[in-house]
């Protein structure tokens, strides 16, 4: 095993990110629970900040810290709404899988 | 010194990643999702963006995550019923992931030009001044579009969830 780095290099962080929104993308087709499924679109959101604050500090320019911020309020009206839609999902079917939501299939 | 911050911290991120999705009951994954948005806040201090941190932990691990945690207080969501999956999708579904990894992962360490080492402190730019900067002069535009958005969004959430009036 070769000695570690005294400092991460910046492919590191990428392929961190990547594993996160692979571990998102999971959550996202294989929980049943509509909450759940929610959250792993966090995770993936959350990926991908991290990569926009990674080409940040590699080209030195502080864009990708605006790009992350509008992701995060762009996810905080997302989950507002997102949640809104569970609340009235649960109030008219009483339930939180997502096979039972099914209207507009068929 | 920093490497070692950085696999302590992606420990931490994967692990609760992981647990996000293995976890049955929704409150498990809430409060894993936390851990991981605490690990990405500690490494975008690492990479120097203060203000992003700051605003990871604030936005995301305080109002967000109380929202979902709210949530599904409020709809008492016990543990997820057990459904199986198609057997395709059971059998295919793990290898095509660690296949996506395993392609990003290669192509960045392939073709992406040598980047260079992690340093802390080797960006500065990332300060609440820096950013509020950029974000007043040349996101001017996108910054007051966000704002009619959430405003749309706050409008949406109140009309979606309020009780219905016959």
């Amino acid at each position: 095993m070769p000695p570690l780095p005294a400092e991460p290099p910046l492919t590191w962080y990428l392929i961190l990110s990547v594993v996160l929104f692979a571990l998102g993308i999971a959550g996202f087709l294989f929980r049943r629970n509509i909450i759940t499924v929610f959250i792993s679109i966090e995770l993936m959101l959350n990926a991908v900040n991290l990569s926009f604050v990674t080409f940040s500090y590699k080209l030195k320019q502080n864009d990708g810290h605006i790009f992350s911020f509008f992701v995060m309020v762009v996810a905080a009206a997302e989950a507002a709404v997102g949640l809104a839609i569970i609340l009235t999902v649960f109030k008219n079917r009483q339930t939180l899988e997502i096979d039972e939501v099914s209207s507009l299939k068929n | 010194m920093d490497t070692i911050l950085f696999l302590i911290l992606a420990v931490i991120a994967v692990g609760c990643g992981i647990n996000v999705i293995f976890q049955k009951h929704p409150i498990s994954s809430a409060l894993s999702l936390v851990g991981v948005m605490g690990a990405l806040a500690a490494m975008y201090l690492q990479l120097g963006g203060e203000f992003i941190a700051a605003a990871q932990i604030i936005v995301y691990a305080g109002a967000v995550m109380v929202l979902f945690v709210f949530v599904i207080m409020l709809l008492n969501a016990g543990k997820e019923r057990r459904t199986s999956p198609r057997i395709w999708a059971r059998w295919a579904g793990p290898p095509l992931l660690f296949l996506f990894v395993g392609a990003v992962a290669y192509v960045l360490e392939s073709f992406l030009p040598p980047s260079g080492d992690v340093r802390f402190g080797g960006f500065d730019g990332g300060s609440a001044q820096a950013i509020g900067v950029r974000l007043f002069t040349q996101y001017l535009l996108p910054f007051e579009v966000t704002s009619i958005l959430i405003l749309i969004a706050i409008v949406g959430a109140i009309v979606l969830a309020r009780k219905e009036i016959d």
